[in-house]
């Protein structure tokens, strides 16, 4: 994108907007030579030029006029909230509909499931508890994030590039329904494959508390608040980068990550720099949360502390949130208003390359 | 034509009665002004890095008006109406859109005006119906009683004619479907002002005329302003009330096709055979000239052809001239080329 931002300074020589200052203005009685020196004659009438010229004719911008309407700009934001509620159904309906929707939400945890049924017998160091039913909450935490947060990023990227980030921009207050809607769509997603994996998981695997009231509250917040902590920072990558492609340097860092976050190998067995590393990220906290939901209270004594930490879940979790919080909405905004600059830029550059 | 006009019509008042807005009070909105112009630019500069797109482009549009924005690849029509639509800043110069600042322009400006940018290739998943149902609740709070928004959906398939595909997902839509589909969403808050970026590229002859006939339909039933761009003479010939050529950045011609071609044509060039020898000649008064030649001449010539210079000709010659002159030059206003 070598074209300058669309707010890019304007040139001096007409920085001013009076229109009683402004050089065209006074070029228009006159032969017209905007810009350069080629001389016009005055054969067609320009549409303005009805004999004088009247500088401060120019009509005045007339301010915004919603705001004293009785539903007025809030109500008009609710409106456009429910139709993401709407879009965010219809979007949810067509994922879950498609294979490779479903493919990719089910993937990780399908492959998982595969491999720790074969390692069932194996135990938990110090335990008689299996390795394979210890390590299906993490596997589900991490879907979480796959399913959020990377789906939401690698969405967002794909519909600024096909135009839908546009259409939104040309409808009123669509952004809040297009937010809501993805964001809520993805969510879903990301539920459904935190669940749906613990049907099979509990007739292959024993240990899992999935009959008791307690642990699917504890699942209940920790998903909740999982995804309010990760689903914005996938809203704040997938502004970032230009294209899906180039979110695959992201893709590497986050396999380091897993692989350190307890999910495949216990936190404790790490060294000590490592922990407090996997500790700053919410995949850790998240699969942690889901293990305390899922895993008998004895398992407890394998981790971090001896302890399920619920209070340091939901605080790492929550300062994840408010971080994301603060940044999507500005970095949201910086992404709106780039994407006509660089659509106009394409086509532009398109335009260039035919031969003249 | 006219049978479809009433059959539409009729269409869209019963559209009236069968909508149900929520939460609409009607009036609450502005009331538009029928005086104002729909579109007004005065002196716009647009500049990116050292090329200037626009050199000082003045136009003006009235409320009901259709005009084609005509010029080659390059001219700066798609940056126009970027800038009209609120989608670029420009560099200078005065604009007014529905009497606002694009620049200023909020949500309930925005949901007066339809557009329909050269490609979308979005929402591909959905289903042509559910789509303009998604897209139309924005709009309802912005109905007015002038002005009911969003149209009924159903009544919008109709209107442009995919009818067979209304449960279709969109990306199993042939082009010119989907270029209909992205007219109907641009139609979907019934907007005063829509703007339309290259409509019928890559259509074919029946896609195009069938197009044609929608935009008449829309100008005709909904007192819809629409400033369109197309690189084809005859596109804006056929659609607009007015034409304005734009090359190399400025507006070089402003006017109907009719005024236009009378502008132009006032020459005519005279063919003649005179004693089995061709002559040419470019004069003012054809008739005249034509009639003395008989007095002089008599039975002596044969084969006459009388040809009026055509507005394509003019056109086609000053898009050459430009395009050889690299893009560097403004072009002259279009009565000073050599005809």
């Amino acid at each position: 994108m070598t074209t300058p931002e669309p707010s890019s300074p304007r040139p001096p020589d007409h920085t001013t907007p009076k229109p009683a200052a402004s050089p065209p203005e006074s070029d228009r009685t006159a032969p017209r030579s905007p810009g350069t020196a080629a001389p016009h004659s005055s054969g067609t009438t320009a549409p303005h030029s009805s004999g004088t010229t009247e500088p401060a004719a120019f009509p005045p911008s007339i301010p915004p006029v919603d705001s004293g309407s009785p539903g007025g700009r809030g109500g008009a934001r609710v409106v456009a909230f429910r139709a993401g509620l709407h879009r965010a159904r219809v979007e949810f309906r067509q994922s879950a509909t498609s294979a490779q929707d479903v493919w990719g939400a089910l993937f990780l945890p399908a492959v998982a499931l595969v491999v720790m049924y074969l390692l069932r017998h194996n135990t938990v160091p110090g335990t008689g508890f299996s390795l394979g039913s210890q390590s299906i909450p993490g596997v589900l935490g991490l879907n979480v994030v796959f399913s959020g947060m990377m789906a939401l990023a690698m969405t967002l990227t794909m519909d600024r590039e096909d135009g839908t980030l546009l259409r939104a921009k040309a409808t009123p207050n669509g952004m809040i329904g297009y937010l809501t809607g993805k964001v809520l769509s993805r969510a879903g997603m990301a539920v459904a494959g935190a669940l749906v994996p613990l049907v099979p998981a509990a007739f292959l695997f024993d240990g899992l508390r999935l009959g008791e009231v307690s642990s699917w509250l504890t699942l209940s917040w920790v998903l909740a608040i999982g995804l309010v902590a990760v689903l914005p920072i996938g809203a704040v990558l997938g502004s970032l980068f230009e294209s899906a492609q180039a979110m695959g340097v992201i893709t590497l860092p986050l396999m380091a990550l897993m692989a350190v976050s307890g999910v495949f190998y216990p936190l404790t067995a790490l060294p000590g720099w490592l922990q407090v590393v996997a500790q700053l990220f919410p995949v850790y906290w998240l699969g942690l949360g889901l293990r305390s939901a899922l895993l008998p209270d004895a398992l407890a004594a394998a981790e971090v502390g001896d302890s399920w930490r619920h209070l340091e879940t939901a605080g790492v979790l929550g300062a994840w949130a408010l971080l994301g919080f603060a940044l999507a909405p500005a970095v949201l905004r910086r992404m709106a208003r780039r994407k006509s600059g660089s659509a106009v830029a394409a086509r532009r550059a398109k335009a260039l390359q035919r031969p003249l | 034509m006219p049978s479809t006009s009433a059959q539409v019509d009729d269409e869209l008042s019963r559209g009236h009665f069968n909508e149900k807005i929520e939460g609409m009070n009607p009036g609450d909105i502005e009331k538009e002004k029928p005086d104002e112009p729909a579109i007004e630019t005065r002196g716009l500069r647009m500049r990116y890095g050292s090329a200037d797109v626009l050199r000082g482009v003045d136009l003006r549009v009235r409320r009901g008006e259709v005009v084609a924005l005509l010029g080659p690849n390059g001219a700066g029509k798609t940056t126009t109406i970027e800038i009209l639509e609120g989608f670029r800043r420009r560099s200078a110069g005065e604009v007014r859109v529905l009497g606002t600042d694009p620049d200023d322009g909020d949500e309930a400006w925005r949901a007066r005006l339809g557009i329909v940018l050269q490609s979308w290739r979005d929402h591909g998943r959905w289903r042509v119906r559910e789509l303009l149902d998604q897209l139309g609740r924005y709009y309802t709070p912005y109905s007015t009683a002038e002005r009911r928004r969003p149209y009924d959906p159903q009544e919008l398939i109709g209107l442009v004619g995919l009818e067979g595909q209304a449960e279709a997902s969109v990306a199993r839509l042939s082009g010119g479907q989907r270029r209909r589909l992205d007219v109907a969403i641009g139609l979907v808050g019934r907007p005063e002002l829509l703007f339309l970026d290259e409509p019928t590229v890559g259509f074919d002859p029946q896609a195009r005329q069938d197009f044609h006939e929608l935009v008449r339909r829309l100008a005709d039933l909904e007192d819809t302003t629409i400033l369109l761009t197309t690189h084809d003479l005859d596109e804006a010939e056929r659609l607009a009330d007015r034409i304005l050529i734009l090359v190399g950045g400025v507006i070089v011609a402003d006017g109907g096709a009719a005024e236009l071609t009378r502008r132009v044509s006032g020459k005519a060039e005279v063919r003649y055979n005179l004693d089995g020898e061709w002559h040419a000649a470019s004069v003012e008064d054809a008739a005249g000239y034509v009639r003395g030649l008989f007095e002089r001449h008599g039975d002596a010539v044969t084969d006459l052809e009388v040809r009026r210079t055509r507005l394509e000709e003019v056109y086609l010659a000053m898009v050459r001239d430009f395009e050889s002159a690299g893009h560097a030059e403004v072009p002259g206003r279009l009565a000073e080329v050599p005809a």
